[in-house]
């Protein structure tokens, strides 16, 4: 057990989650009070010990899996089940779909029709049974993923492949069609059980009303996830018996959220880098807020030191001084939203919106080849996920070929806007400064470097790559206060902390 | 395992076994007064917290069984109103030991979370010292210090109370997040050895460990120091069936259909883009309502019509309408 424990916590640590020497040995510890076939409660206390960050726990959920997995002869990769793993998948399935499919079941992947399982994914979901997901995930992987021993993948082609063959869509939509059709029709006695059941039965027959339908389609929706979940743990758990676990960890191994590359995030890192954001700017927020506060003190307040002096007989025993009023930044961001750095563009624009408490204004622009500003689009939307929306629907930002120009929109940059740039002002400029070989204007940026208080660079791009092929920036870098790296959330958040 | 990989993953859990033998001894295990179990196992801690009305998951009752097996803090965190605080109370009603609660915020300082020294009544007893008649003896200094650095002038604060407290206590620091990060030093001390240095006095110890929670609403990451001590526990949103079972034991008086319909819409809510999402006490407050309404069941007009009590922004409760009331095309 110490041998799986201390591979496990290796693992962790190679995912990037910080766990301690003494945070381990907790975890040891933990489990030597629990009994060892209580799987979730090990899970829980392994949690507990290792992990104190919420954001960290799907990284670690990922790696538990792996190498605590269920293993047992019925899980063998040859789709072949021996004898008990037969039994169980036929008590299984037994229970809720009826003798015939249950046989079936038993016979392992190859026996199943498609009209099968396509049955009993139906009949699971309708009626919500747990056992019958389980056995119906275990079929579809076995008849559907095409597995090949040996193979070093993490196992989202299968999960795609199986999830297409299911058609959940289809079902979905026949499940909830069903359902109003079957409200109507039966009138809530007998007939088709719906599985909102609580919810409709005993009601008059008639149309569902919206709310009705929204709830049912949820809980459908919420019973489909569950599936989706039990087939990705049935291809894991096959991937861990063909290929062991510390290979198939590494495959499944992915940044945490905080610290995936915006040029190279799948459309799935995308969504989590969002909900990463949120509590990221909640956070900076109260962070520079308190730390405003606690600033040093400002100048001596004469009347507050004589009024407090009277209760120490007039002597001046206690100075008081005025709380300091630090002058918050004007900001202007100036965004390249083209194609290869738009997510990077986005999270920037998010995050420095999200803080605007922060600062006296915030006014952004944006940037292909033509450039535009979108203060407004944010003021008059109510979240900055509708506003950065609009922004790449409304804004006029292409000039020629939309392919991005730096140069011209500098150029124009400082022909509109550029006499509104004062000694209170932090430019920010983001993008990856690829100009297609288009002149780069960098006077512009000297310029502005003049009139403003600060001029920032962010680049999405990693370090090395810059200055080669079309990129410029290092042309603009002699003009700015600071270039920065910024490829990830952790990076992102070191430079807007800085910027206050 | 394939051959390739066999020699650099042998290499570090080489390195991990040892990395772990050489780990200190751990606190609990020798120095402290180890007292029996309080609770046989999670699932009759579960049990417990059920009689007192708190419906513990699993994950949940497991980390509070192992805080109490291994002696360690938890650290509760989670959106407000997932019921932080309310465990901490009901783990307390449960054990029948008093709750110690130590509220954070912001310029909190050891006088107001450790010990105070009583130095009015100091100053009394060196000023009846100093009245003392011509006649009679007159303390020294030194005694004079003897006796005002004793336990009768010092105020014990609540860190300092559950530490000293011969029955058993449960102590709950409740939004250690607002403590300023320097501040949070002031509770490593007491988290990892359950005892307390006054200069003056010496080491207090802990003549019982008490159960710790501490909660955190996540507004600031806090420090590496204080999370190491304790044990996480992340509450969420409960799922349908937990939510049902909650307002159905929480509220008086509810049909079993009420309570299913109210924990559908709330989770149906919870999936949409808010700002702030409906927490489990909300949820409470609605079905309350609804219940005193004589609402047997919701349907749009109702569920529009007090949407104000699950949701605090005008934003959110129009985007909520909107979505609750919009017909499915096709349908």
């Amino acid at each position: 057990m110490l041998d799986v424990l201390t591979g496990f916590v290796q693992e962790l640590r190679r995912a990037g989650l910080p766990v301690s020497v003494t945070e381990a040995a907790d975890a040891a510890e933990a489990i030597r009070h629990l009994p060892l076939e209580d799987r979730q409660a090990i899970k829980y206390a392994l949690g507990a010990t290792l992990v104190k960050s919420s954001s960290h726990w799907r990284a670690f959920d990922t790696a538990f899996e792996v190498y605590f997995s269920m293993r047992g002869p019925q899980y063998d990769m040859e789709g072949e089940p021996s004898q008990e793993g037969d039994e169980e998948s036929a008590r299984g399935s037994g229970r809720g779909a009826g003798r015939g499919e249950g046989e079936a079941g038993a016979g392992g992947g190859e026996l199943v029709t498609p009209e099968e399982i396509a049955a009993m994914l139906y009949k699971a979901l309708r009626d919500g049974d747990q056992a019958v997901l389980s056995a119906v995930a275990r079929l579809a992987v076995g008849r559907y993923a095409g597995m090949e021993p040996g193979r070093p993948v993490g196992g989202t082609y299968y999960l795609y492949r199986t999830l297409r063959n299911l058609d959940l869509d289809g079902v979905l939509a026949r499940l909830t069609a069903e359902a109003a059709a079957g409200m109507l029709a039966s009138g809530g006695e007998t007939g088709v059980e719906t599985p909102a059941g609580p919810v409709l039965r005993g009601r008059p027959a008639g149309q569902l009303t919206a709310l009705e339908q929204r709830l049912l389609e949820d809980e459908y929706k919420a019973r489909i996830d569950q599936l989706r979940r039990e087939i990705e743990a049935e291809i894991r758990r096959r991937l861990v018996a063909d290929r062991g676990v510390e290979a198939l960890a590494r495959s499944l191994r992915k940044p945490l959220p905080e610290d995936v590359d915006f040029m190279h995030a799948s459309r799935e890192e995308l969504v989590q880098i969002r909900k990463a954001i949120a509590p990221l700017a909640r956070k900076l927020q109260a962070r520079l807020a308190r730390k405003r506060r606690h600033l040093r003190r400002g100048a001596l307040d004469f009347r507050a030191t004589i009024r407090h002096s009277l209760s120490y007989g007039g002597v001046p025993a206690e100075p008081r001084f005025r709380h300091p009023k630090p002058t918050k930044p004007e900001i202007f961001v100036i965004a390249d939203i083209s194609g290869s750095v738009a997510a990077f563009a986005r999270f920037t624009l998010h995050l420095v919106h999200a803080i605007a408490a922060q600062f006296s204004q915030v006014r952004s622009f944006v940037f292909i080849d033509g450039i535009d500003e979108v203060t407004s689009i944010f003021e008059r939307s109510e979240t900055v996920g509708e506003a950065i929306h609009r922004v790449n629907q409304e804004a006029d930002v292409v000039w020629v070929d939309g392919h991005s120009d730096y140069g011209h929109a500098l150029n124009v940059f400082w022909q509109r806007w550029g006499q509104e740039v004062g000694p209170k002002t932090s430019i920010i400029l983001l993008g990856d400064a690829r100009s297609n070989y288009h002149a780069p204007e960098a006077w512009v940026v000297k310029e502005l470097r003049h009139r403003a208080r600060h001029v920032y660079w962010l680049n999405p791009e990693p370090r090395s790559y810059w200055g080669s092929g079309d990129s410029i920036v290092e042309q603009y870098a002699q003009f700015c206060d600071g270039v920065y790296e910024c490829r990830n959330l952790r990076q992102l958040e070191g430079f807007v902390e800085h910027l206050v | 395992m394939t051959a390739g990989t066999a020699a650099d993953t042998t290499d570090a859990r080489d390195e991990a076994a040892r990395a772990t033998e050489a780990a200190p001894i751990p606190p609990w295990s020798d120095g402290l007064p180890t007292g029996a179990p309080r609770f046989e196992s999670i699932g009759e801690l579960r049990e417990a917290l059920a009689t007192v009305a708190y419906l513990a998951d699993d994950g949940l009752a497991g980390v509070v069984y192992l805080a109490d097996r291994l002696a360690k803090p938890v650290l509760v965190e989670g959106p407000a109103g997932t019921g932080k605080t309310e465990l901490a109370k009901s783990v307390a009603r449960v054990l029948g030991a008093r709750l110690i609660r130590l509220q954070c915020y912001e310029g909190l300082d050891e006088s107001k979370a450790l010990y105070e020294w009583n130095y009015k009544k100091q100053l009394l007893r060196i000023q009846v010292e100093n009245a003392a008649e011509p006649g009679e003896r007159r303390a020294g200094w030194q005694e004079i210090e003897d006796d005002i650095f004793t336990e009768e002038f010092l105020l014990t604060r609540p860190l300092l109370e559950a530490i000293r407290a011969t029955e058993p206590v449960v102590l709950l620091v409740d939004e250690v997040d607002r403590l300023e990060i320097e501040t949070e030093a002031l509770l490593l001390e007491i988290l990892s050895d359950y005892q307390v240095s006054i200069p003056e006095l010496g080491t207090v110890k802990a003549t019982q460990i008490p159960l710790v929670f501490l909660t955190s609403n996540n507004t600031r990451e806090l420090s590496e120091a204080l999370k190491r001590r304790c044990l996480f526990l992340h509450l969420d949103y409960p799922s349908v069936e937990r939510e049902r079972q909650i307002v159905l034991t929480k509220v008086p008086g509810i049909s079993t259909e009420l309570a299913d319909q109210v924990a559908r819409i709330v989770r149906s809510l919870r999936s949409l883009d808010l700002k702030k999402h409906p927490s489990i006490s909300e949820t409470l407050d609605w079905a309350r309502t609804l219940v005193l309404l004589g609402i047997e069941s919701v349907d749009e007009k109702t569920a529009t019509d007090t949407l104000h009590l699950l949701l605090k922004y005008r934003s959110d409760i129009d985007a909520a309408a909107k979505e609750l009331n919009a017909t499915k095309p096709g349908s």
